[in-house]
């Protein structure tokens, strides 16, 4: 057994130490948001934060994020209502088929905790990792950048 | 349409229960609706039908379109909403299970709109005709003397106002209107139609709550990976399961046939491992022995196969269209210029690999998946489990993109067998591997261009041979040409005013599954038209735009058929939707206009255009793009004029455009497949390589405002993208890209 905080809450889970945490999440715990897209940390569908940094669940182990803080896409928005990048996202309209969209959220989300008014080179290189075959990548920088207060 | 009946009415002498009524449609061709209450809904709620009112007013449409990023299931609703008067806040959408009741599902082809806005328009406008009959009868008015805002009737004398939901069991009562007494709403009073309304799903989107295949769960759910052919045809001589079912979390191993060749929709078979997660199946699947016989194509290699179709493409072919005498106009032209372009094998690689969850219970199947195409799934599923299809239940769900990939159900197959076969509900996941290595690919495309110029540099002869693997090749064997719809994707259908034109399909072999991509055979044609008219203008010395406009000619409807050409305009009349030259003109101008095309640019930068007419849409594109000295292209900015038509949502619009610019991109600077000894070289987003944020640039859609009948959307924006990047190219660098993805080497300069 063990034992994961996720978004705040504890759960206890029967996984192997070295089990993805995309898969624990998702078929053992029941989080669905967060998604599977390549398996190897090419794509950027499954990213959570552990401890507010940003990582990929799939490349990521049950036993890494043991004692961690895992946030997922389902606990972005914080006490207090939506997260201003889900604000922001909706506004512009930004998904399409929506798949990629809880990936590309939470490597925003990990960008601006950091670099809170980042330049479009920072956005970019922030975002490159995340794919959307969709291609609906002008709106997603569109809306980090209106997150960042910097375009209205 | 030939007939609306009110369904409830046949309810309520079935016994149904009258509290609310729905309408149902007959479309041309389609099997009349039939309303039976359905299971665990609301009893009013008839999920074969496209809108129920209920007695508060909620009004529930059905959806029958898989949603898969274009936005359709939020579109074709507004169309429905707005003839019905009703306020949004008061619609529930409901996606539609597989049947054949509703017409047709398959979401592809860039159809939906196209074929389905005018018979949704037109069970919202029935609906609101009763509701406002029953008021009128209840006042003692003429129907004509009322009105409906936002599902309310008005009455011509104050304060006659009734909610729509106290009028629906009076207006169930009445006879549905005959089709021909239905009155659309002029534009000018649009609410809904042609207005950026968000889609449905947004907020669940941004939360995760969204629910695709890959998401979906049952009680006592097992989960599936499945060990398929290497090879296309291989088969299964043995495999040895012990240190799988010793895997921590497996539960069995099952195999599945190996389908024959062509597989076509059936599942390929194989060895699958049941586990208590997703991860357990995978790990012991990869703990799995196979020996498999790689049969007749374990030797397909694609340096050889694509050497051989640009062979094929040097030889004459199968003719498809003639006009004139290109022979004796190439013999006679002051100039003669002639180019190859190919594009190689390419993957869907929608980011939520394939995926569905299937349930047998006493003979019936029931089936929740990410779907393009249920009626095909339901039956694909009633073929694999030998049952009639009346007994399988495809439930959609929100599908992770498509791009063509899901309306080929093979996955959906796999589920269902497996589900039968263990007795306990089932979920396959595809991995990314899995996804790439058993695509139903899009074809590899060589193609041959001739021309010949007179001596003010005017293009008299046309010469087009295009060689490809067939899709029916997946469908049926020997087949070895093109089919016509397949050359009417770019090649008959050019839209040029040259007097000698002949267009030739060259014979090719399928070695692995091939189906549709997003535009389809539009990719590789539009790439080698659009390459080689930038090829002439250059040859002519004129401007590109320029060019383009004197080849298009005197706007003019361009008549196929009167030349003989069997051209099946993407299913469409070609009355409502003729080839029409005026509207290539204008997107041509208004994007090249909007990009500031002749501006001056830095060095080693340039300007490409390109102008394509697929699935009744026309699109031009104007590329920007900057050229290293190591040979690295960036785009810097795309324009898109597009004509589509009628818009229902303009906001979905323009992103499936800016979508569409994206992926094109990817086709055009770095996606490729390659085989050997029968298996895809790539086989994860580590080789298959696709466009990300970092090569996307700033895209602008600017929409002809029209009020013609709409055209497809989904698709159109990808053909012309290539050949305005390239062209692009070539105005930066003075070099020719005719081989896809580009290669920097070729444009490298130290
Ligand atoms: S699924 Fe983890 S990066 Fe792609
Ligand atoms: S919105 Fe579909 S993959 Fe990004």
């Amino acid at each position: 057994m063990l034992d994961l905080r996720v978004n705040d809450a504890a759960h206890q889970v029967d996984a192997p130490p070295e089990m993805p945490l995309v898969w624990v999440l998702r078929d053992l715990i029941g989080l669905r948001g967060t998604k599977f897209g390549c398996g190897i940390g090419a794509c950027g569908a499954c990213i959570v934060h552990l401890d507010g940094q940003a990582v990929r669940a799939c490349i990521t182990t049950a036993a890494e994020a043991h004692g961690k803080a895992i946030t997922t896409i389902e606990g972005l928005a914080g006490a207090h209502g939506d997260h201003s990048l889900q604000r922001a996202w909706k506004q512009v309209n930004a998904p399409q088929c929506g798949y990629c969209q809880p990936g590309q959220l939470m490597q925003a989300a990990a960008l601006l905790a950091q670099t809170p008014k980042p330049t479009d080179e920072q956005i970019t290189s922030a975002m490159a990792g995340n794919i959307c075959r969709c291609g609906a990548y002008q709106r997603i920088k569109a809306a980090i950048k209106i997150a960042a207060g910097e375009a209205e | 349409m030939d007939a609306i009946k009110n369904l409830s009415r046949r309810g309520m002498l079935r016994g149904g229960v009258a509290s609310g009524f729905v309408l149902g449609f007959h479309v041309a061709g389609y099997n009349p609706i039939f309303s039976a209450a359905a299971a665990g809904r609301d009893a009013i709620l008839a999920p074969n039908v496209y809108v129920a009112v209920n007695l508060s007013g909620r009004i529930s449409i059905t959806i029958h379109r898989s949603e898969m990023g274009t936005g359709i299931k939020t579109s074709l609703a507004q169309a429905l909403a707005d003839e019905l008067d009703a306020q949004w806040s008061d619609i529930e959408i409901i996606q539609a299970q597989g049947d054949e009741k509703y017409g047709d599902q398959n979401t592809d082809g860039s159809r939906s709109v196209t074929q389905f806005l005018l018979p949704l328009r037109r069970a919202g406008a029935a609906a609101r005709q009763m509701l406002v009959a029953a008021a009128a009868q209840r006042w003692k008015v003429l129907p004509a003397k009322c009105r409906t805002q936002a599902g309310v009737v008005i009455g011509p004398q104050a304060p006659q106002r009734l909610r729509y939901g106290e009028l629906v069991e009076a207006a169930m009562r009445l006879p549905v209107p005959a089709p021909e007494s239905l009155i659309l709403k002029p534009s000018k009073d649009w609410r809904y139609i042609g207005k950026p309304l968000p889609v449905v799903d947004l907020d669940d989107i941004v939360h995760g709550k969204a629910v695709y295949g890959i998401d979906f769960t049952l009680p006592g759910m097992k989960y599936a990976s499945i060990e398929r052919p290497p090879v296309y045809g291989a088969t299964l001589k043995s495999y040895d399961a012990k240190a799988a079912l010793a895997t921590p979390g497996v539960e069995r191993v099952v195999e599945i046939p190996v389908a024959s060749l062509p597989a076509g929709f059936r599942p390929l078979g194989g060895v699958a491992v049941i586990a208590s997660n997703t991860w357990a199946a995978e790990q012991g699947r990869q703990q799995l022995e196979m020996e498999w016989d790689e049969g007749p194509n374990g030797s397909f290699d694609t340096d050889a196969y694509y050497k051989e179709l640009v062979a094929t493409a040097g030889k004459p072919g199968r003719v498809m269209r003639h006009n004139g005498d290109v022979d004796a106009a190439l013999a006679g032209a002051a100039k003669r210029i002639s180019a190859d372009y190919f594009v190689p094998h390419l993957a869907h690689a929608m980011m939520e690999p394939e995926a569905a969850v299937a349930q047998v219970t006493n003979g019936a199947c029931e089936v929740w998946t990410a779907t393009q195409n249920p009626q095909q799934a339901r039956k694909t599923v009633a073929e694999a489990l030998g049952v009639d299809p009346a007994n399988v239940t495809i439930n959609v769900t929100l599908l992770g993109g498509g791009f063509g990939r899901k309306s080929k159900p093979d996955y959906v197959g796999e589920a269902a067998v497996l589900a039968n076969m263990i007795g306990a509900p089932v979920k396959v996941t595809w991995t990314r591997e899995d996804d790439i290595k058993h695509d139903y690919f899009h074809a590899a495309c060589a193609n041959h261009l001739e021309a010949g110029l007179d001596s003010d540099g005017k293009t008299v002869a046309w010469l087009h041979r295009s060689v490809f693997p067939s899709i029916a090749t997946t469908f049926k064997p020997d087949v070895t040409y093109g089919a016509q719809g397949e050359m009417d994707q770019g090649v008959v259908d050019l839209p040029y005013d040259i007097a000698n034109v002949r267009c030739e399909n060259g014979p090719a072999k399928a070695h692995i599954r091939i189906g549709w991509y997003r535009s389809v055979y539009n990719i590789p044609h539009g790439f080698a038209v659009g390459s080689f008219v930038d090829e002439l203008a250059a040859a002519a010395g004129k401007d590109p735009v320029a060019h383009i406009l004197e080849l298009l000619g005197e706007p003019r409807k361009v008549d196929l058929r009167a030349m003989g050409v069997n051209y099946g305009n993407y299913g469409a009349s070609l009355d409502d939707y003729p080839i029409d030259t005026a509207r290539h003109r204008a997107v041509v101008e208004l994007a090249a206009e909007r990009a500031g095309w002749g501006s001056k640019l830095p060095p080693r930068s340039g300007f490409g255009i390109a102008v394509h007419r697929s699935f009744l849409t026309y699109v031009a594109v104007v590329a920007r793009v900057a050229v290293d000295v190591r040979g690295n292209a960036s785009v810097q900015r795309i324009d898109m004029a597009v004509d589509c038509g009628q818009v229902l949502n303009p906001d979905r619009v323009t992103a499936q455009f800016e979508g569409a610019a994206v992926m094109g991109l990817g086709n055009t600077m770095f996606s490729s497949l390659t085989f050997k000894n029968g298996q895809a070289q790539q086989t994860n987003f580590g080789d298959y390589l696709v466009a990300r944020m970092d090569s996307t640039p700033e895209t602008r859609v600017h929409i002809v405002p029209s009020d013609a009948p709409p055209g497809g959307v989904g698709e159109p924006g990808v053909p012309p993208v290539s050949a305005a990047i390239c062209n692009a190219i070539y105005a930066a660098t003075g070099r020719r890209i005719r081989t896809l993805p580009v290669d920097p080497q070729e444009l490298a300069v130290m």
